[in-house]
């Protein structure tokens, strides 16, 4: 009964907004969509007619208003999710998250909680461009008083959700349009996933590589390669961007001597930045190479897929980093590179697979 | 629905006299405040309030305990006259680890849920939809509490304004908007900030009840707003209030300055004569609801506490630096 079923994070993340409704009756959803028919790509589907307009409540185009008020109504107990159905929208409401959300908590000497949980949902593929794709977790990162989180799978996106709502702080959920159709094994009920930090998916002892959100699947896809050629890497999964526990990494990166971070967001001020920096801190005389980044290069997404194709970083790229890293003759990166583009030109680049035929 | 409301003759009673001591005690902590900030101890801004006492005793005594006020940097009026603590209020602008939210905050930051301060922040706008946010929650807790939303007349330029009002309007909450309007923002004149219109139209905007009233006659206010809260808490949404009024000092620091150009001498002076505090003085004086024993008896209560409150401020101890990083993460 209580075995794991194979869902997708879509699926997973309507499951878990519906198990914390049904449990705590002061967690309400807010957002341009939640109660529409296309109900934020299905993730709230049904919840509307569930719950009733004053838990689930479908809000005029106001952002920085609506955040302003699940601020205070979290203030005052209630535990608002609030979705964006891009990561771009939520920027007409930094002043309300950066100036009174991430600070409340601190400035009223722990009187006041603010646990909101903001869904922020980045777009990529089929011509999204420069406004609807952009995976700005470095922002939500820099701030103190803010959780940062980024599941890579449907099991997470439902543990960490649930997370993330049960936690008094305000935490900034960033789910990746594409991992929206990751399917994993999640089990059914309360099935709560800590936001304790990264997630060992394999263990090696060439390379540290520390991977986010939809590039964990393609870190995988490049790391099960290598491994076949014998390069054996230390995987993390990194979830949790901020409060950072950069612990495990650094053990790893002991061991290894090698680091690569790889980042859906900009690489210039990124996650990958803040790692490097940490690691380095406590272990650079360990270092047997130079730690390497990935990230997006330094110009905003274009819309055409001819620009495009280029712009992402793909399981071809990651592996053939990965492979220098750790000294691999040029040979054989370019052979591993050749083998995962055949498989990833399969599919078109701007969709994640066969089913996806747009617009969103 | 839009309508002017004059000051009526008040009935001689009690709440008068508490009207009038509520707003005596927060211009003698605001003078002393400005006296005693040139010693260099209170080192953060101050916006003080003085000149505008009305308003905040006027709309606060409208509320109940657990009803709640959000407002902005200025907020040293608001905080007292709903009751806040004057010990915890001076401490916090002294920086110590007594104060209302134990030094973290200062005097743009007085947060104490005691008394049903919500918030005060800095950032104008900002605090409008937490306000509106708290009225929210009251439905779904089933409690019939009223949010009062302080904002100054250049609050109402922050698309916060709108998003805010257009929301509270939808969904009828019960909030009150109460715009103090002292005609400036920082030195920049309502004139060259807005376009000429009756302020109280913008609730027509939103279909929702509003009223201008003389922000220096605190029983007017007190009127206009115990009629907005009633009608906010019986369901029937929220409204605008706006308050005509006039910020005497400089818009931070506790000097006056109408010599540096960008208000006359004569605008001041005419303000100066309205003051709210004097004008309900002399309307009880000649109603013999206070005599002038009372009146000195009053003022000396009143100081003796405000001295007691500063002692109290600056023998408190600083926060141990040990604290500093307390209360990032709930």
């Amino acid at each position: 009964m209580h075995e794991a079923r194979l869902i997708t994070a879509g699926e997973a993340i309507l499951e878990a907004t519906d198990l914390a409704m049904a449990a705590d009756p002061t967690v309400i959803l807010m957002g341009e969509g939640v109660a529409d028919p296309k109900a934020i790509f299905g993730t709230t589907a049904n919840l509307a007619q569930k719950y009733g307009p004053q838990r689930v409540i479908e809000l005029p185009l106001s952002e920085n208003g609506f955040t302003g008020v699940a601020i205070g109504a979290a203030m005052n107990g209630l535990r608002p999710i609030i979705v964006h159905q891009r990561v771009e929208f939520c920027l007409l409401a930094m002043e309300q998250l950066i100036n009174n959300a991430a600070k409340i908590h601190y400035m009223s000497n722990g009187a006041h909680r603010a646990p909101i949980v903001v869904r922020l949902i980045v777009g990529r593929g089929w011509g999204q461009g420069p406004a609807h794709s952009q995976s700005l977790e470095a922002l939500f990162a820099h701030i103190p008083g803010l959780k940062v989180v980024m599941p890579s799978s449907a099991q997470d996106a439902k543990g960490m959700l649930l997370a993330s709502i049960q936690d008094d702080s305000p935490v900034i959920f960033i789910e990746h349009r594409w991992i929206h159709y990751a399917k994993g094994h999640v089990p059914p009920g309360m099935h709560v996933t800590p936001l304790d930090g990264p997630h060992q998916l394999r263990k090696g002892d060439a390379v540290t590589v520390v991977s986010n959100s939809y590039l964990t699947l393609e870190t995988i896809r490049a790391a099960d390669e290598l491994a076949k050629m014998g390069v054996l890497v230390d995987h993390f999964d990194l979830r949790v961007i901020r409060p950072l526990n950069v612990d495990p990494i650094v053990e790893s990166v002991r061991r290894t001597g090698c680091l690569v971070t790889i980042d859906t967001g900009f690489m210039t001020y990124g996650i990958g930045a803040e790692i490097v920096s940490r690691v380095m801190e406590r272990c650079c005389l360990q270092m047997k190479a130079a730690p390497r980044r990935i990230g997006l290069p330094e110009h905003p997404t274009p819309s055409s897929r001819s620009l495009a194709a280029a712009y992402y970083p793909r399981s071809p790229d990651i592996a053939a980093m990965i492979a220098e890293v750790a000294g691999a003759p040029e040979a054989r990166i370019a052979d591993l590179r050749s083998r995962l583009s055949a498989e990833r030109d399969s599919v078109p680049l701007d969709i994640p697979h066969h089913s996806f035929q747009g617009p969103f | 629905m839009s309508t002017t409301v004059k000051a009526q003759k008040f009935d001689g009673m009690a709440k008068p006299l508490a009207l009038y001591r509520a707003m005596l005690r927060i211009r003698r902590i605001e003078e002393e405040i400005a006296r005693r900030y040139p010693e260099q101890e209170m080192r953060c801004p101050v916006h003080l309030s003085i000149g505008q006492e009305a308003t905040a005793v006027g709309a606060c005594a409208a509320l109940r305990q657990d009803d709640q006020i959000v407002t902005s940097h200025r907020s040293h009026g608001h905080y007292l006259a709903k009751g806040g603590d004057l010990n915890a209020m001076m401490a916090e602008i002294y920086g110590r680890a007594t104060g209302c939210c134990g030094g973290r905050g200062g005097s743009m930051h007085l947060f104490d849920d005691r008394v049903s301060v919500l918030a005060s922040v800095p950032i104008v706008g900002s605090f409008i939809p937490l306000g509106t946010g708290a009225a929210m929650s009251y439905r779904n807790a089933n409690q019939d509490r009223v949010c009062i939303v302080f904002l100054g007349d250049g609050a109402i330029e922050e698309g916060a304004f709108h998003e805010s009002v257009n929301f509270a309007a939808l969904k009828k909450l019960p909030v009150v908007y109460f715009m103090e309007n002292n005609g400036y923002s920082c030195y920049t004149n309502l004139a060259d900030r807005q376009p000429d219109r009756p302020l109280p139209d913008l609730a027509k905007a939103y279909g929702i009840s509003s009223a201008q009233v003389d922000g220096n006659d605190v029983i007017a206010v007190h009127e206009v707003t115990t009629a907005a809260v009633a009608r906010a808490r019986a369901g029937n949404g929220p409204s605008l209030i706006v308050a005509d009024t006039y910020r005497w000092l400089e818009h931070c620091g506790p000097n006056y300055d109408n010599d540096i150009g960008y208000r006359t001498p004569q605008e001041f002076q005419s303000w100066r004569e309205r003051c709210p505090v004097e004008s309900l003085a002399s309307r009880l004086i000649a109603d013999r609801t206070l005599t002038n024993d009372a009146q000195a008896t009053l003022i000396s209560e009143i100081n003796a506490e405000i001295e007691s409150a500063f002692k109290f401020a600056i023998a408190s101890p600083f926060p141990d630096p040990a604290t500093v990083r307390d209360h990032v993460y709930a």
